[in-house]
């Protein structure tokens, strides 16, 4: 290794004795050769990974770019590019000039690529020649078809090869090119993937607003991307990045300096014209595309309320699907006719009143024996609670009140004073009741946030034992927010019931609880709008437990991606997408310290 | 010295679980003095504090405040009675504004406008603290972080101020400084109670103190006497060696 590279926390502390050049230029074809076949091997087996996922073979069908690109191989070409982008990264320091990239970067992309190609030819070689059929069981002839591209499996392998080479050194040229360029490419790339990717939507979209002779030219009649206009498509964008440059930062810097009264305007107009947009564009949609609102909507709903209890909190709440399932139930009683125990039956939004103070009232009896405990213990007790109330739900013993396995069916519609019903049939109507106990939710949360109340909450998460030596009754401050977190979960249960028309022990998996979880920590914890993101992101592209996504195809795989994506997001945005920014700063504190030490300045006061 | 103290325990025995922690506390704390409780690691000086504060249960004697016994009273009790902690290595809330943390000294009180009064009394304190109001707490210095950590306190109006180790986790220049802020604090008329492995250090600008030895108190005197203690010499001012 030539380099000196600069890894970890200075040994010593104070400043640097001497000032000598920490990054020094890379002189050509100086290669840090351990990080190239580290990135390289990383991809390589990714590589495999995913071709033994069946991940390709069952996103074949679905076509990115007519007739190149299918969604199956478009999975095999991004860890290649990825490496290649990677390898040549060094330590970003905030204020540091770092060394100006160069050709080493191609070479080295280049290799990495090599060789994360190289892991998918010897696949594919191996699959050929040996009989792994009994290891590998997603072993198929179409895999093998899928990675010898239809002919013999010595061109499959040398093709994969050059594949990953290209990728790779794409990758490394990404670093090469100037901050315009690459944004334009960036731009490009994501535009004609997320245009192909959400096809449905906005086909659906342009329908609704009268534009289908613009997505039949854009899409094939049988989907993916025209050739040509995916070429027109690209040309379009990243003429729009080059021109738009920098227009968002603006805007955004913008924001920032705003002061006060002016602040509030503009996210007073901010949120306005989301409202507006939220409220108008369902209408254009189709009812696919409504039920995946409505569905993206009911998980913001239990995020928001989980938000409350984990991110503001700070209880991490692993059974939090106990609540959802108590309010889908005991709507299901109070509005089902198929329920026995409970006549006459009543309207649901009486029946909401009486969801959301029973649901606070089991909050407070799960919560009151588990708060006490602290940390890992309370996670694992709140783990445990979920899955009993979705046990008794299930149970012979309570049949008789819950239908045991049965569940209840012939939920009735969810009448609104009379106005409306709704019900799963028509998901706009649904997706506007969401919509309302969002924003109600929303607003809740928002006003919590600020409050004494939530000043506590935020104590009690920092430290306990100080927020109790301030006079804060911790115990009953934390039951309170398991207890609001549960109300706010009860309200989408009960939404729930009165959508899908009919409610099981199935739907209340310990899964749900952790998917809930991790829309709210891929969001950023104590974040509303992080919450809102990460749901949209999380539910709305990739599908809930059972709910599917844009992505249908990806379905099987939705844990596997939830899995990636989520250790990706540890490693590189600790504190969610949308952070919080108390976190960030708490993340990232040592890492700016570091630079200040590394630029010879005192650490900061 | 007034008649009745401001703060006492009497007889204080406590455990934890079958360790007996406590072993028949007798303290006072009256009005308007700085008391120091001395002892050494694991002596009891912690638990002392916590069944003062309300967050450990005696088994048997009295925690007396303001005349009152409050034994069975919670923590929020206390404090609104004008008893308060600065924990152990200041402890702030480290992603909290200053100003949020300041706040929460004052969450059992009601009245905005003593507590702005209060506040203001902070600042006339430590004029740092007022610039650094909405900067998150956890980016102060030490130093700052202790005028913060002692701010706070003040801002739940107390009538006796309880500091664990407040030399505790400090730069030497730091700690000098801390005991100047304490001695400043006592200046303005507070009683306060500091809880400490520095002896020396408390003693010199201690009114009285109290020896701590395996949950004992096996010395009580006042500071001058502590100072020239022999057996206090040799255990913990290292001067006898």
């Amino acid at each position: 290794m030539s380099a000196p590279r600069v890894d970890g926390l200075p040994q010593q502390h104070g400043s640097p004795t001497q000032q000598m050049p920490l990054v020094a230029p890379r002189s050509a074809f100086a290669h840090d050769w351990t990080r190239i076949a580290r990135m390289g091997s990383i991809a390589a087996f990714g590589q495999v990974f995913i071709a033994l996922s069946n991940m390709p073979v069952r996103l074949d069908e679905r076509l990115i770019i007519k007739p190149v690109l299918s969604l199956g191989y478009l999975v095999l070409l991004i860890l290649p590019f990825a490496a290649g982008y990677r390898q040549g990264h060094q330590i970003r320091r905030e204020g540091v000039p770092t060394y100006s990239p160069g050709l080493n970067e191609v070479v080295g992309g280049f290799l990495c690529g090599a060789l994360a190609g190289a892991g998918l030819s010897l696949l594919t070689i191996l699959l050929t020649h040996f009989d792994l059929r009994d290891p590998l069981v997603n072993w198929s002839p179409m895999l093998l078809n899928l990675l010898s591209f239809d002919n013999s499996s010595w061109f499959g392998g040398v093709i994969w090869l050059a594949i990953g080479a290209a990728m790779g050194t794409a990758g490394g040229l990404l670093r090469l090119v100037g901050p315009t360029s690459r944004r334009a490419t960036i731009t490009i790339v994501l535009a004609v993937t997320g245009a192909a990717v959400l096809e449905s939507v906005v086909v659906d979209l342009a329908e609704g607003l009268g534009l289908e002779p613009l997505t039949d030219r854009l899409y094939h009649r049988r989907g993916g991307i025209n050739w040509n206009s995916a070429l027109g498509l690209a040309g379009l964008c990243g003429l729009l990045a080059v021109t738009g440059q920098g227009r968002l930062r603006q805007a955004k810097s913008f924001h920032a300096q705003l002061q006060g009264k002016q602040r509030t305007q503009a996210n007073g107009g901010l949120i306005i014209l989301t409202a507006t947009l939220l409220i108008v564009l369902p209408l254009f949609l189709g009812k696919l595309t409504n039920e995946l609102l409505a569905n993206v909507g009911l998980f913001v709903l239990l995020a928001l309320g989980l938000n409350i209890v984990v991110g503001l909190a700070g209880i991490l709440d692993l059974g939090y699907v106990a609540f959802f399932a108590v309010g889908s139930y005991t709507a299901a009683v109070l509005t089902s006719a198929t329920s026995s125990r409970i006549t006459p039956e009543i309207p649901w939004l009486a029946a909401l009143i009486v969801v959301v103070i029973l649901t606070g009232l089991v909050g407070l009896f799960i919560g009151a024996p588990v708060i006490r405990m602290r940390g890992d213990y309370l996670a694992i007790v709140t783990l445990g609670f979920g899955e009993i109330i979705r046990l008794l739900f299930l149970s012979d013993w309570l049949s008789g009140w819950f239908g045991g396995a049965q569940g209840f069916t012939k939920i009735p519609a969810a009448g609104i004073f009379g106005l409306t019903e709704v019900d799963g049939t028509d998901p706009r109507r649904v997706f506007y009741l969401v919509l309302a106990f969002c924003a109600l939710a929303i607003y809740v949360s928002w006003r919590l946030e600020r409050s004494r109340l939530g000043r506590a909450w935020m104590a009690v998460r920092e430290d306990e034992t100080v927020a109790e030596a301030m006079g804060i009754n911790t115990v009953n401050i934390k039951l309170l927010a398991f207890v609001v977190g549960a109300m706010l979960g009860s309200l989408s249960g009960a939404i729930f019931a009165a959508k899908v028309g009919s409610v099981f022990p199935s739907s209340f998996q310990i899964l749900v609880s952790i998917v809930i979880l991790v829309v709210v920590i891929f969001g950023g914890m104590g974040n509303i709008v992080g919450v809102i993101a990460g749901a949209a992101v999380l539910i709305g592209v990739l599908g809930g437990p059972k709910q599917p996504g844009l992505l249908a195809e990806f379905a099987e795989f939705k844990l596997l991606i939830y899995g990636a994506l989520l250790i990706w997001m540890m490693l590189a945005k600790p504190e969610g997408l949308i952070p919080n920014v108390r976190r960030t700063r708490e993340l990232h504190h040592h890492e700016m310290a570091q630079d200040a030490w590394l630029q010879g300045q005192p650490p900061r006061r | 010295m007034s008649s009745e103290p401001l703060l006492e325990m009497r007889q204080v025995n406590a455990h934890y679980g079958a360790v007996h922690a406590l072993v028949d506390v007798n303290l006072a704390i009256n009005q308007g003095e700085l008391v120091c409780l001395l002892g050494g690691n694991a002596s009891g000086k912690s638990t002392t504090l916590k069944t003062l504060l309300g967050m450990l249960k005696p088994t048997s004697g009295e925690v007396v405040l303001n005349g009152e016994v409050v034994n069975d009273k919670p923590t929020s009790y206390r404090v609104s009675q004008g008893v308060t902690m600065v924990p152990e290595n200041r402890r702030l809330f480290k992603r909290l504004t200053v100003r949020e943390n300041l706040d929460l000294g004052a969450y059992l009180r009601v009245d905005a406008r003593q507590i702005a009064g209060d506040m203001e009394r902070v600042f006339e304190l430590f004029p740092r603290v007022k610039e650094r109001l909405n900067q998150k707490a956890g980016t102060l210095s030490g130093g700052e972080q202790q005028m913060v950590a002692i701010g706070r306190a003040l801002m739940s109006d107390p009538k006796v101020l309880l500091m664990d180790e407040p030399s505790m986790g400090l730069a030497p220049a730091l700690v000098q400084q801390n005991f100047e802020l304490i001695q400043q604090i006592h200046e303005t008329g507070m009683t306060v109670f500091m809880v400490e492995q520095n002896a020396n250090m408390a003693l010199s600008i201690a009114d009285r103190g109290w020896v701590l030895q395996t949950g004992r108190v096996v010395l009580d005197d006042t500071a001058q006497n502590l100072l020239a203690h022999p057996e206090l010499q040799a255990s913990y001012l290292g001067t006898a060696k």
